[in-house]
C-alpha cells in the first residue's frame, strides 16, 4: 500500500464556540477570528510536517483546496506546492484541488500544474475536483454550470498538455485563440490524474473510463468499498481491469500505545473536525444544480450535514482508524481486503492535533504500520518487488 | 364554470404549460422564482377586467427545460415570440420579482406589443449599498419567511407550497433560478443602460418592506424608466399581489384606467 501524507491545513486555532454560533466554518465565518500571526505560523508548522513525512518514508504528501473557511487554509494550494518541491526530497507531491469550474481560465492550471511537474522532476500528481457546494457560495460562481464548466476545463487542460501548439479552443464557456502552454509537463503524456470525489456514480464512471486514480472521501467503509467496487465494475466495462492502486481512500489515522490512549487523545480534535470545521447547512453544502436532483434529494433525506458525531461512531463505522499499532493494523489490513485499494490518502494531523501529537502520530504511524503494508495488496497478497 | 383554463402550448422547439382566466384586454404575468402552480386569487380579481395569461417560464414547473436555456435574455426573447405567436395585442405586461426582471428585458429590447408595464419587487438591477437576503443560503422556509411583512401570510405559503408532492417542482425551479440569477446575483449589469428605451407607460409597485429587494430598487427603477410612477404599499413585503391583494389590484386597475383617459 502507498501511504500519503494528507494535509486539510485547517486553522486549528479558530474559536469553535464562534464557529458554532455562525452555523459554519465556511463563507460566513468571518475573517476577523483568523491571526495572521497564529496563522503564519500554521503555515510553517504544517509544511514542516509535509516534509517530516517525506523523510519518515510515506509515498507522498497531499494538499487540496478550499476557499474561505476555517476547515483549510489552502485556497491556493500551488502556493504550498511550490514550497515543496524543492524542500520534500523523494515524496510524490499532490495537489488534490483544483476546483476547475470556479476558474474563469483554467489555462492556468495547465501552466501551474506543469510548473510543479518540472519543479519536482516527475514527482507531481493532479487532481481536478469540482469544488464543494459551498465554494460556489464562496466564489460567486454558478453551481449549475459547474459540471459544464469542469468537462470543458478538464479536456482543455488535457489537449494543452498532450497536443503541440499552438492551437486554438472554442468551448461554451472558455475561447482561446493560443492554447501553447510553457513549459510543458515533466512526465509523459503528463502527470498522474487523481480525481477525488464524495461518491457521484458519473464521476467514478468517469475516472474509471479515463483510468485516472479515484479518491474517495470521508465516508464510512462500507461505503468507500461499494464505490471502489462501482469502480471497477465500470472498468471492467470499459474492457480492462484495474489496479488497486488506482483507488485511494481518504481517511485518518491516530495511533498510540493504546486503543483507550488513542481515543482519549484523538477525541476531542477529531470531533472538533467533524463537527465544527466541517459543519455546515445543506443549503451551503448543496446549492441548486451543484448535483442532480436525485442526489440532492437522497442527501436532504438523510440530513447528513446536522447529525453531531463522536469519535466512537466514526471509528465503528471505519471513517477513521484510531487504536493501538495492533489494532490499526489489523482494521487497516481488514479495510484494504474489504474495499480494495492500495492507496491511502491519511490525515495525520486533523482538527485542532498540536504540533507535537501529530509528529508522534506520524512517527508511529511511519515505524508501526507503513512498513508492514509496503508491499501488501488487497486480500493480503504481496507486490511483486520488480514492480517500482 | 371554470375561472381559467390549464393548456400548453409550443413556442418553437418548447413546450410550456400556461393558465389562462378572464376576459379584456391582455395581461401577461410573469411569475417570480418560486414559479407559478395555482390560479391564485389576485389572477382571479384581475380576471375580472383582464384575459388574464400566466405561463409557466421554460425551466419552470410543468414546463420544457429547453437546451438554449442559459440567461435571462433568453427568456426575454422567449416571451417575444411568445406574444406574436399568440398574436398578442396591446398586452399589459406584469412581472413580479424575476419575473419583473424578464419583463424589463422584454420592455428594453422591444415594446411593439405592449400597452403597459408594470414591475413588482423586481429583480433586474443592483442598487449598491440596500441591504439584502441571500435566497441561496437560507432554508426553504426561511425564505419563504423573507418574502413577507405579516407572518400569517408566510405560514400561508409555507403550508401551500411545502409539500413533499411539490419537491420535484421546487427542486427544478430553484435550479432554474440559480441559472439565471446566481452571478450576477438577481441582475444584469447591463439592463440599467437601457431602461430609458422602455416607453410604455410603467408602474412600479413595491412592499415598503420587501426584503429581498428593497424599496431602494423601486426608485432606482422610476428614476430610469421615463414615464413612469411608483407605489410603494406600507405593511407589506416582497410579494404585493399575494399580501396585499386588493391594494396591488386597484393601484393596477387604477393605473390602467388613468392611462386610457390620458390617451
Amino acid at each position: 500500500m502507498k501511504f500519503f501524507n494528507f494535509h486539510l491545513m485547517p486553522y486549528r486555532h479558530a474559536d469553535l464556540d464562534a464557529i458554532d454560533q455562525n452555523g459554519s466554518a465556511w463563507v460566513t465565518y468571518s475573517n476577523k477570528h483568523y491571526d495572521p500571526a497564529k496563522g503564519a505560523e500554521l503555515y510553517h508548522e504544517y509544511l514542516d510536517q509535509m516534509e517530516f513525512a517525506d523523510t519518515l518514508g510515506f509515498d507522498g504528501v497531499c494538499l487540496n483546496e478550499h476557499h474561505q473557511t476555517a476547515y483549510g487554509m489552502m485556497p491556493i494550494p500551488g502556493v504550498l506546492a511550490g514550497a515543496l518541491a524543492r524542500s520534500v526530497k523523494r515524496a510524490k507531491l499532490a495537489i488534490l484541488g483544483r476546483a476547475l469550474p470556479l476558474l474563469n481560465n483554467p489555462l492556468m492550471v495547465a501552466e501551474e500544474y506543469a510548473m510543479l511537474d518540472n519543479l519536482t522532476r516527475g514527482r507531481f500528481i493532479a487532481g481536478f475536483v469540482r469544488g464543494i457546494g459551498a465554494e460556489y457560495h464562496a466564489m460567486g460562481i454558478n453551481p449549475v454550470i459547474s459540471q459544464e464548466r469542469y468537462a470543458e476545463a478538464h479536456d482543455l487542460i488535457v489537449r494543452a498538455w498532450t497536443e503541440r501548439g499552438p492551437f486554438a479552443y472554442e468551448g461554451k464557456h472558455y475561447h482561446f485563440n493560443y492554447v501553447n502552454p510553457w513549459p510543458r509537463p515533466y512526465q509523459t503524456p503528463h502527470p498522474p490524474i487523481w480525481i477525488p470525489s464524495q461518491g457521484s456514480a458519473s464521476t467514478i464512471k468517469w475516472a474509471a473510463e479515463k483510468r485516472y486514480t479515484y479518491a474517495q472521501t470521508l465516508s464510512p467503509i462500507a461505503v468507500v468499498a461499494r464505490f471502489f467496487q462501482m469502480y471497477r465494475d465500470e472498468a471492467e466495462k470499459a474492457g480492462y481491469t484495474p489496479s488497486p492502486n488506482q483507488l485511494a481512500w481518504s481517511n485518518t489515522i491516530y495511533v498510540a500505545e493504546t486503543d483507550e490512549k488513542a481515543m482519549r487523545e484523538a477525541k476531542p480534535h477529531l470531533e472538533a473536525l467533524v463537527n465544527r470545521f466541517l459543519k455546515m447547512p445543506v443549503e451551503m453544502l448543496l446549492p441548486p444544480g451543484y448535483s442532480n436532483p436525485e442526489s440532492m434529494k437522497r442527501v436532504r433525506a438523510a440530513k447528513v450535514t446536522g447529525k453531531i458525531m463522536s469519535i466512537d461512531d466514526l471509528n465503528k463505522t471505519g471513517v477513521v482508524i484510531v487504536g493501538s499499532p495492533n489494532t490499526v493494523r489489523e482494521k487497516l489490513a481488514e479495510y484494504q481486503d474489504l474495499a480494495g485499494f492500495n492507496t491511502s490518502l491519511t490525515k495525520t494531523q486533523f482538527g485542532t492535533l498540536p504540533d507535537e501529537m501529530t509528529r508522534a502520530n506520524m512517527t508511529a504511524i511511519a515505524e508501526e504500520i507503513l512498513p508492514h503494508f509496503r508491499n501488501r495488496l488487497p486480500q493480503g497478497k504481496r507486490e511483486v518487488q520488480a514492480a517500482e | 364554470m371554470a375561472d381559467h383554463t390549464t393548456t400548453t402550448i409550443a413556442v418553437r422547439d418548447c413546450t410550456i404549460k400556461m393558465m389562462r382566466g378572464g376576459s379584456g384586454p391582455p395581461l401577461l404575468f410573469l411569475h417570480g422564482a418560486s414559479g407559478a402552480n395555482a390560479w391564485l386569487p389576485f389572477m382571479q380579481s384581475l380576471g375580472a377586467r383582464f384575459d388574464v395569461i400566466v405561463p409557466q417560464h421554460p425551466g419552470f414547473n410543468d414546463s420544457d427545460t429547453p437546451d438554449w436555456l442559459d440567461n435571462i435574455h433568453d427568456l426575454a426573447y422567449f416571451y417575444l415570440d411568445f406574444m406574436e405567436q399568440l398574436d398578442l395585442d396591446r398586452v399589459h405586461l406584469v412581472g413580479a420579482s424575476l419575473g419583473g426582471w424578464i419583463a424589463a428585458e422584454i420592455a428594453v429590447r422591444n415594446t411593439y406589443r405592449l400597452a403597459s408595464l408594470t414591475l413588482v419587487g423586481a429583480a433586474g438591477i443592483h442598487v449598491p449599498g440596500a441591504k439584502q437576503v441571500d435566497l441561496f443560503l437560507g432554508s426553504d422556509e426561511q425564505r419563504i419567511r423573507d418574502f413577507f411583512y405579516d407572518p400569517a401570510c408566510a405560514n400561508e405559503m409555507i403550508a401551500r407550497v411545502l409539500r413533499p408532492e411539490f419537491e420535484d417542482a421546487n427542486m427544478k425551479n430553484r435550479i432554474a433560478t440559480a441559472k439565471l440569477a446566481w452571478q450576477p446575483r438577481a441582475h444584469d449589469p447591463h439592463l440599467r443602460k437601457w431602461l430609458h428605451r422602455i416607453d410604455v407607460p410603467t408602474l412600479i409597485v413595491w412592499g415598503a418592506n420587501d426584503r429581498v429587494f428593497p424599496m431602494e430598487y423601486a426608485y432606482a427603477y422610476q428614476q430610469q424608466i421615463p414615464s413612469s410612477k411608483a407605489v410603494i404599499i406600507p405593511e407589506c413585503g416582497h410579494i404585493p399581489q399575494v399580501e396585499k391583494r386588493d391594494v396591488f389590484v386597484s393601484e393596477l386597475i387604477g393605473f390602467i384606467d388613468s392611462m386610457r383617459k390620458a390617451a
